[in-house]
């Protein structure tokens, strides 16, 4: 369920993390270091090498994906879109700026332009290029730093517990209260639009469902016991953070983070739609749906494509994100 | 049970606390000063001293806060700047409207959402559950106002079936649900709203249902010689009370969220309210709305949560 959007930042329901994800690394590590001390060379030698080899975690997400085409071919076009956005000024046909007047509102094809033009007669096909710099951006920004921030703040929350955690957590009930489109619309609202502004509303509506996924795993995480054994044998609080507590919850946040990539990139272009991302004529898959929509009468199908454009980015991230969490197998 | 509802309860209040507290101050992280909008241009310092003094903008800010919070309390929202009549009648009539729309965006989308979910979970790993899962996917990444605009072009430019925006023919007054002239404008939009929470909906179902009948008692049923279809029925109700809680959720979200789809329809709901406060830089519109409606969801997630543990009564004892 992660993933949703009108534009349900869906809360995640704590469930217990996967066995591969908590004990397998704390066991690993034991056991080799212990057979390493206590057994003789050759017998060691012989218990190392076991009839199947055993993958290590990481190894078998990335087989596991190797031999999932669906998420690979879904990941491919994601990296055809970014590829597109960064190199615009090399495969757009025509300047997204260029104006014509007697070219304004064309269908398919007109004049070399194989996407028609828009209401100022500026190509479509170089718009939507361009277009997607600033539409990736916001969507990508905005979850890059949610997830460092609200992470942070669930990691600490869930490590420290108590009235540090419970502070933590009822700040974020808060944000929670409001439907995450709402959120965004009002903060960008009351700040007065640009794109700035709207990665920052963005961020902040991103920070609580992130702060719960870290401060989800890292609770239980805490209780298990190779923590217990790791303190017992010395360990400081900054390395159980950073080697068992960051090792285990990593992955949970990071799959969230990538299913709110989608999330993200439909509520950048619902901001820009309503007015509150970019300014023209800088080109934008929302605010281009928004200027077009008053041609709709005109060249319905040129006017539609803006929209194409944020779906198939949005379906792609989904599809890649589920495969990501089925072949790292997180459940949240 | 009553002391599970009553501990319900007092757990909103701080939320619904918090929420008029994020409400108040975004006045003023708008930027420039909150009365700009109301003062002419060459007022001279001592006007502004006396409005100031007048609107209460020279107390402390927790001060402002427990004054403005004792007006929200007794339903004065202040006035619109930009159509000088009282908030908190612009904001319960555009409610209405949006609850109009919630009316039946829900139901069909619950339904829909649910049947698909259902089989999906049924035949999991079967090509239905493909279907449905790819379906579900759809759902889920849809830009909805795009949705809403292709909609538009196919039913209202290209052939004409439908109106494309308003609530009801021009010079119409009051909305009856009886008229096909005032139905026929609620079919788009409630279709274009209801997609996401379909999407939504139909992958929890999955997931809940196929979660279900991986449990023993599923097993026990098969045992004891019960039809396919029992046991079915058996699943379908234990898997009820998590899709409820999503179901929940996304009927906050309609009530709230619709802004992008009220906008594209032009219907004249809370979302469309808020998207004109935006324009106009109305900010008492934009205040008052934000809080009714924040404070609409907190209440839908209570109700959501205590029908949930009539349903089940886990929940009660966690």
């Amino acid at each position: 369920m992660g993933s949703a959007a009108t534009l349900p930042v869906s809360p995640p329901h704590p469930s217990p993390l996967p066995a591969n994800g908590a004990r397998e690394y704390s066991a690993a590590v034991l056991t080799t270091d212990t057979v390493v001390l206590d057994q003789p060379r050759d017998a060691f030698e012989e218990q190392a090498i076991p009839a199947t080899r055993v993958r290590g975690y990481w190894q078998s997400v990335f087989y596991r994906l190797r031999h999932d085409p669906v998420t690979l071919s879904f990941a491919a076009i994601v990296l055809l879109i970014v590829l597109a956005a960064i190199c615009a000024p090399l495969i757009a046909p025509f300047d997204p700026f260029k104006e014509s007047i007697v070219g304004r509102l064309k269908p398919f094809g007109w004049r070399g332009h194989p996407l028609g033009t828009d209401e100022l007669g500026r190509d479509m096909l170089s718009r939507l290029i361009y277009g997607g710099r600033v539409s990736l951006m916001m969507g990508v920004v905005p979850v890059l730093i949610a997830s460092l921030v609200g992470g942070l703040l669930g990691v600490v929350g869930g490590f420290v517990g108590g009235r540090t955690n419970t502070a933590i957590m009822r700040t974020m009930d808060v944000f929670y209260a409001f439907p995450s489109v709402l959120l965004a619309v009002a903060i960008a609202g009351a700040m007065g639009g640009g794109m700035a502004n709207g990665m920052l509303a963005l961020t902040l509506v991103f920070i609580p469902p992130m702060c719960r996924v870290a401060e989800t795993a890292t609770t239980q995480i805490r209780a298990l016991d190779f923590i217990e054994a790791a303190r017992a044998s010395g360990a400081r609080t900054t390395t159980i953070i950073r080697y068992h507590i960051l090792g285990n919850v990593l992955g949970p946040v990071f799959i969230y983070a990538s299913s709110l990539v989608s999330v993200s990139i439909l509520l950048a272009s619902g901001l820009s739609f309503l007015g509150l991302g970019v300014r023209p004529p800088v080109p934008d898959w929302g605010l281009m749906l928004s200027t077009l929509r008053q041609s709709i009468y005109v060249v319905p199908f040129v006017c539609a494509l803006p929209g194409v454009a944020i779906f198939i980015t949005s379906m792609c991230c989904n599809l890649v994100s589920d495969g990501l969490r089925a072949a790292m197998d997180v459940r949240m | 049970m009553i002391r599970y509802i009553l501990r319900r309860i007092l757990y909103a209040i701080p939320i619904a606390f918090g929420v008029s507290v994020v409400c108040f101050s975004l006045v003023y992280i708008a930027p420039g000063d909150p009365l700009q909008t109301v003062m002419p241009p060459d007022a001279t310092a001592e006007t502004i001293a006396i409005v100031k003094h007048a609107y209460g903008f020279d107390k402390p800010l927790p001060v402002q806060f427990l004054i403005w919070l004792g007006r929200v309390l007794t339903g004065d929202f202040g006035v619109s700047i930009a159509t000088r009549r009282p908030v908190f009648l612009e904001v319960s009539e555009a409610l209405a409207n949006t609850a109009l729309l919630a009316m039946f965006a829900v139901p069909l989308a619950f339904f829909t959402g649910y049947v698909m979910g259902a089989v999906a979970g049924s035949f999991a790993g079967r090509w239905v559950d493909r279907v449905v899962t790819g379906a579900a996917v759809v759902g889920v990444s849809l830009p909805n106002y795009w949705f809403g605009i292709v909609l538009v072009i196919v039913f209202a430019v290209e052939y004409m079936l439908l109106p494309a925006t308003g609530m009801g023919p021009n010079g119409s007054t009051g909305f009856s649900l009886l008229q096909w002239s005032n139905v026929q404008f609620l079919i788009l939009p409630v279709i274009t709203l209801a997609m996401i929470p379909i999407g939504i909906l139909a992958r929890t179902t999955r997931a809940a249902v196929a979660e279900v009948r991986n449990q023993d008692f599923v097993q026990t049923l098969r045992a004891k010689g019960l039809s396919e279809w029992a046991v079915t029925r058996h699943v379908l109700k234990n898997a009820m009370p998590q899709v409820m809680a999503v179901m929940g959720l996304q009927f906050g979200y309609l009530l709230g969220g619709s802004i992008l789809v009220e906008t594209v329809f032009t219907w004249p709901g809370s979302g469309f309210l808020l998207s004109k406060a935006i324009i106009n830089r109305d900010v008492p519109v934009l205040q008052g709305t934000i809080l009714v409606l924040s404070l609409v969801f907190v209440a839908t997630n209570l109700v959501v949560d205590l029908l949930q543990s009539l349903i089940d009564p886990r929940i009660r004892r966690a």
